[in-house]
């Protein structure tokens, strides 16, 4: 029986992460302490993630520790919404040059986003959520592309050609 | 006199128009994702250090350091007010500040967070000032073994002091260790854990893991709980001035607060946080003295320490990244990706080759104190009409900054798709109860400890004993055992989780 949940899964994470980093570190060179490959370092580091992850795992089955109670439900719409506009910004910034995307610029980029990040929320209303948008763009134009003169496409590319 | 020299030449360097205007820029951001909960200095700095590219390496450094102390300013507002922490380390001053503030005092409990921080502020700047040039000294007579003791040692602190389990704390400390190591191998040219991606080879950039990890991470995590209910007093504060009586109570404790805080910053793992806590339990532990409001009912000394604690912690951490090059918490990380990004070597050598950047960063925390004193108690209706502002309007400002700032970076969409699966990866750290802090500090360190562990065993042919044999590695060593040891004891252990849990 699993008395700690928390524990129970960051103690398999921990000893995945290990056990992949050990084993990709035994495709280098390893060497000896006195010259050391560079996979010797990683390896060392991997095995004590393992080792310390398995400990995790098998004491959350003995008892019950302070943070380790159950994981509770995944919140798959903050997740998507937030992580699913920050790649809709990319895609629209700077377009996707290996599927023939052209880049439709920074302020498109933002209207997108916004909208999208928004939805993550309790409360969407259009009108509040556009006017956020083109205040995030007035702003983001002024401050990033005027005042700090940071390199991005700011226009689509039909307009700047 | 030296000491007077110096802090001439940094005060010079810091009243320049162009570095007071960053300092003041600095101040306003630290105060502003102060007050505002759900965003914090790291993240913030995080977002702002591409941004600070084109700037001059003090400017940009001395603006850096502002948002950091000026969070630990603007987050007693929101503890006070709202009785939210605008920050982790203003959590103890909600206990009696909102009290205070329900009581009708808002005024005096915002002036003792203040004035309190504006002298644990100034004493910290001093004793930064007075002890780098020593400790310094010290650092040039470390060798490979005894630098790879050291950041055994404060990594050892950094999960020692922080709350939560201390396994799993070592276990993100080694995760990012590992991270870290993502890249070219300087030794052999191989590129690790590359698959091939060219992005790689140069390793995952610090800034996508910060932002990803803190910003995105903390974002879906606080939407995914219904949004507090906030009170805010807006109409009571009037009044600022704290009474007689109050002085006579806040001045002990401000003392107190300071001593404990300067001291405890400079701690790995220590900062500000810690500070705030350790001087709450103090002031608690003192008697109260006749007619005083007892703690947890508007005691205004529970206002004063923490927050003199919280802000003497700020400064003073940076006595270790200034000194040896090794970052105590997760902000001071971020200001050694910072001095990187712009060709500076954290450690001993930044106060030799860089003396206006080394005293001009140390003379603008004064003035930024100074600043931050005015910022918050004249202009305090300012702040706290920012939070009326919903949480609704400010996390797709914060997704647009992060993003825009991790591109600028490099310029490459590939950041981008990294932050976003940082995101999802510091969204299942909130899941699974793992702090993300020190996994951030071995992302930071991996390189350098791998670099200073093969040295040092290149220089005593493989003989791990070198790290044992040198008597100040052996100092550094035997201290993260104590340390490790003492956390362990059955009976300190429950203390330890005690502190951290507040009534």
């Amino acid at each position: 029986m699993i008395k700690s949940q928390k524990d129970f899964f960051s103690g398999l994470m921990f000893t995945a992460i290990g056990g992949a980093f050990a084993w990709g570190a035994t495709s280098y060179s390893v060497g000896t302490a006195a010259r050391m490959g560079p996979g010797y370092f990683p390896l060392l580091l991997g095995i004590l993630l393992v080792a310390l992850g398995c400990f995790t795992t098998i004491y959350s089955l003995i008892e019950h520790t302070e943070d380790g109670e159950k994981i509770g439900d995944f919140a798959w719409r903050p997740v998507v919404y937030i992580l699913g506009a920050n790649v809709a910004f990319g895609i629209l910034l700077a377009g996707l040059p290996r599927f023939g995307l052209p880049p439709m610029g920074l302020i498109a980029g933002i209207y997108a986003l916004t909208v999208i990040a928004s939805k993550a929320g309790d409360v969407f209303k259009l009108k509040e959520v556009l006017m956020l948008a083109t205040f995030l763009a007035v702003l983001s134009y002024l401050a990033f592309i005027k005042l700090l003169n940071l390199q991005m496409p700011v226009w689509p590319f039909f307009i700047t050609g | 006199m030296e000491l007077l020299n110096n802090l001439a030449l940094g005060f010079g360097v810091a009243f320049t128009p162009i570095n007071l205007m960053y300092c003041f820029i600095g101040c306003i951001l630290g105060t502003l994702i102060g007050v505002l909960p759900g965003i914090g200095p790291v993240a913030t700095i995080a977002m702002l250090l591409p941004a600070t590219y084109a700037l001059p390496p003090v400017s940009a450094l001395i603006m850096l350091a502002g948002i950091y102390y000026g969070a630990q300013y603007g987050g007693s507002t929101t503890a006070i007010l709202v009785n939210l922490p605008g920050e982790s380390s203003s959590v103890v001053t909600t206990i009696d500040g909102y009290q205070m503030a329900r009581k009708g005092r808002a005024g005096p409990a915002l002036a003792a967070a203040g004035l309190g921080s504006f002298f644990a502020g100034t004493v910290g700047t001093l004793i930064l000032a007075a002890f780098a040039p020593p400790l310094t000294e010290l650092a040039f007579k470390f060798g490979p073994a005894e630098y790879f003791s050291l950041m055994v040692l404060g990594l050892v602190g950094a999960v020692v002091l922080a709350s939560g389990s201390l396994l799993k704390a070592v276990s993100m400390i080694i995760l990012g260790l590992l991270l870290g190591l993502i890249g070219t191998d300087v030794n052999s040219g191989v590129a690790r854990y590359s698959f091939d991606i060219p992005e790689l080879t140069d390793g995952i950039g610090f800034v996508v893991v910060a932002m990803g990890v803190f910003g995105y991470g903390e974002i879906i995590s606080n939407l995914s709980r219904p949004e507090d209910e906030r009170e805010v007093f807006t109409a009571k504060v009037e009044g600022l001035f704290p009474t007689k009586e109050d002085f006579k109570n806040m001045l002990p404790a401000v003392m107190r607060g300071t001593a404990l805080g300067s001291l405890l910053g400079v701690l790995p793992g220590g900062g500000a946080l810690l500070a705030a806590f350790a001087a709450y339990t103090i002031e608690k532990k003192t008697k109260l003295r006749p007619g005083e409001v007892p703690f947890g009912q508007g005691n205004i000394r529970g206002v004063a320490a923490p927050e003199s604690a919280n802000n003497a912690g700020a400064q003073t951490s940076f006595i270790p990244l200034l000194t040896l090059g090794i970052p105590p918490n997760a902000v001071m990380a971020l200001m050694v990706g910072a001095m990187t990004i712009h060709n500076i070597q954290p450690g001993p050598q930044v106060m030799t080759s860089n003396p206006q950047l080394f005293w001009g960063l140390i003379a603008s925390m004064w003035i930024g104190n100074l600043m931050l004193v005015i910022l918050n108690l004249p202009l305090i209706g300012m702040w706290i009409k920012l939070l009326t502002v919903p949480y609704r309007f400010l996390f797709p400002a914060i997704v647009l900054f992060c993003a825009i700032g991790v591109y600028s970076t490099n310029n490459n969409t590939f950041d981008i798709w990294m932050v976003a699966a940082f995101g999802l990866v510091g969204y299942v750290f909130v899941k699974l109860g793992v702090e993300p802090a020190p996994l951030l500090l071995g992302f930071i360190l991996g390189p350098m400890m791998e670099e200073n562990l093969r040295r040092a065993l290149l220089l005593s042919r493989g003989d791990w004993f070198v790290f044992a044999t040198r008597p100040l590695s052996a100092s550094l060593l035997g201290a993260a055992l104590v340390l490790l040891v003492i956390v362990l004891l059955p009976s300190i252990r429950s203390k330890r989780a005690e502190a951290f849990v507040e009534d």
